[in-house]
């Protein structure tokens, strides 16, 4: 008997088609065997148990967890993002909403042309893929570890731009400023700028 | 003094105590109950489980209970309204009925009054907690019937169906309790089993058939066929909400340790305790036996906790083969045996015919498994190949063809 089934064919489409085949069913353990079973769930009570008491404890996630996003700076406080909209486009789920804005002399957010001005991360959308942070050219955009997203209506989900920059640390200064004399835009990509220029901080 | 007796010289407001006493125990052993099994479940599972509503999170029962009660009452369209309130409460009532006759400890001081912690004793009072449980699956059925909803009628006729077929090989495994104590009063087989040695050991076959019967009774895993929630949604609840839920809830539980403090009293020497430590029967002065009960009950609570936690659920005709082909045949054959003993012990027969009687025994049993054996054997083996039909059948291990257009083949 074989113990495949065979392909059917149109001419001879009947019950005898599909060939009988014997299942072996095992009978029913022996009485040792069951008791083995019983024996794992007594002692898995004395084992310690794997629970995380999440709220008053907070297991660290994998490094490359992916999590919240956010908008990272130059060294000077510069913006990264240069408003492409690559991010956006990347987006299988829709999730991103992005406004280029010209950098003029008085408004200077980030190095070169072009700025985000708007910036919208619909966490509602999100699948936390990191298309995103792929597409971005200029590193602007990347994701944190951080998962503690939910909230109790949906408009506190849509993140906007200010919820999604990385905040200034040691030697940044806050934009709009000038970009660093002497450097273009270039010069920041390539990472020439490592602080915001001394007369800059001064004005500060 | 036997424990009639005691009870009967009980002035009506210490049955009222009693009343409200034995129905505050059902109810907190259910808070308790519940929070034990979520616990013990999870350390099975390597999971904590609730530990947040108070210390050890003791009172989480109690905050669902709040939250059920606070929710909203939804009755279906299609639901028989009267019916669909009476049933909760027909389930609830009955479980607590049966713990009437349940004797929870010795002689005790209740209020400076010599009693005994049992409501009543009934000449009848093992037959008196089977009826009541079997009027409690009416709530049950009639919950599945009146919600006008396919699932709970399944959900209704699988827990009756199981619950008549179980209650078969429960009430055939007590039948050798009652030969044995020669009575059917909880109190006389308490006393029975405290001059002689418990059930549990004597009647062991009866014990392990009323156990398992028990977990059938109930409708516990894996016999919780009547709530399976991977077919029937909720089973025979899947309509109700709210308090009425509740109460359902509660039935089950109470129900659960009923069959329990059955259980420990009939075969495990009820509210004594156990061989070699009668000392501390008079410990507290007498109520230290009712922790010897709770100590008992809980044993039985644990063993539900534990089938649960180890075995899946079984498939519906796996469930009433068992039932009906290995549980009531097997206690049926017990009930001859333990009868045939027991007249042989009073007619005074002397040791040689009883010790003949049990090699016979031993010896039809083997000749039985062997045959059960060659049989088995025989039905392994492949079927003759048969002439083929001139009718569409379908193939079969010993039936290979057929023939649709007519004619031999």
């Amino acid at each position: 008997m074989s113990d495949f089934i065979e392909p059917r064919k149109n001419s001879d489409l009947d019950i005898n088609s599909v060939p009988f085949v014997e299942v072996n069913q095992p009978g029913p353990a022996s009485l040792l065997t069951q008791a083995k079973g019983f024996w794992v769930t007594f002692s898995t009570m004395f084992k310690k148990n794997q629970t995380v008491q999440y709220p008053d404890v907070k297991a660290p996630t994998a490094p490359r967890f992916h999590g919240r996003h956010q908008l990272n700076r130059h060294p000077d406080g510069l913006e990264k993002c240069i408003g492409c909209e690559l991010c956006a486009w990347a987006c299988p789920a829709d999730a991103i909403y992005v406004e280029g804005g010209n950098n003029t002399p008085g408004n200077q957010l980030s190095p070169g042309e072009r700025h985000g001005a708007v910036y919208q991360i619909n966490y509602l959308r999100c699948i936390f893929c990191g298309l995103c942070v792929e597409a971005c050219p200029t590193r602007a955009l990347t994701m944190t570890n951080e998962y503690e997203l939910a909230d109790d209506k949906r408009e506190k989900l849509i993140f906007e731009k200010e919820d999604l920059l990385a905040p200034l640390r040691q030697g940044m200064l806050a934009p709009p400023h000038p970009m660093y004399p002497g450097m273009t835009d270039t010069n920041y990509y390539n990472g020439d700028v490592k602080e915001a220029h001394p007369s800059q901080q001064v004005q500060n | 003094m036997t424990t009639a007796e005691l009870l009967g010289k009980d002035p009506g407001w210490i049955i009222g105590v009693k009343a409200v006493l034995v129905f505050g125990i059902c109810v907190i052993s259910t808070l308790m109950a519940v929070w034990t099994e979520r616990r013990v479940l999870a350390k099975m599972q390597l999971r904590t489980g609730p530990n947040r509503v108070g210390k050890f999170g003791l009172l989480q029962s109690l905050s669902d209970g709040v939250k059920l009660a606070l929710k909203e009452d939804i009755i279906p369209a299609a639901a028989d309204k009267v019916v669909f309130i009476i049933a909760p409460i027909i389930a609830t009532a009955m479980c607590f009925m049966s713990f009437a006759v349940i004797p929870m400890t010795g002689e005790v001081n209740l209020f400076g009054h010599q009693t005994a912690l049992q409501l009543t004793d009934l000449p009848v009072g093992v037959l008196y907690i089977l009826a009541v449980t079997s009027i409690g699956v009416y709530g049950v059925v009639l919950a599945g019937w009146s919600s006008g909803s396919t699932y709970p009628l399944l959900g209704g006729l699988r827990s009756s169906a199981q619950v008549i077929s179980y209650e078969i090989a429960m009430g055939l495994s007590l039948v050798a309790v009652f030969i044995y104590a020669g009575s059917m009063s909880t109190s006389a087989i308490v006393d029975s089993q405290h001059q002689n040695i418990w059930n549990a050991v004597v009647l062991f076959p009866s014990f392990i058939i009323y156990v398992i019967s028990m977990v059938g009774e109930t409708n516990r895993a894996p016999f919780d066929l009547a709530e399976a929630e991977g077919e029937l949604v909720g089973g025979f609840h899947t309509e109700y909400s709210s308090l009425k839920f509740a109460l359902f809830f509660l039935a089950e539980y109470v129900n659960i340790i009923a069959v329990s403090a059955l259980a420990a009293t009939l075969f495990l020497g009820g509210y004594h305790a156990p061989p070699g430590l009668g000392f501390t029967e008079q410990w507290l002065g007498g109520w230290f036996t009712f922790i010897w009960f709770i100590t008992k009950v809980n044993l039985f609570f644990f063993i539900f906790m534990w089938l649960r936690g180890t075995l899946p659920r079984l498939r519906y005709d796996q469930f009433m083969k068992f039932g009906w082909k290995v549980l009531i045949p097997a206690s049926l054959v017990w009930i001859l045996i333990v009868a045939t003993l027991r007249v042989l012990q009073q007619e005074g027969a002397s040791r040689v015919v009883v010790i003949a009687f049990t090699a016979g025994l031993v010896l039809l049993f083997m000749a039985v498994s062997s045959l059960v054996d060659r049989n088995k054997a025989k039905a392994q083996e492949p079927l003759a190949d048969g002439d083929a039909p001139d009718f569409p059948v379908p193939s079969l291990p010993h039936l290979r063809s057929i023939n649709v257009s007519g004619g031999q083949q």
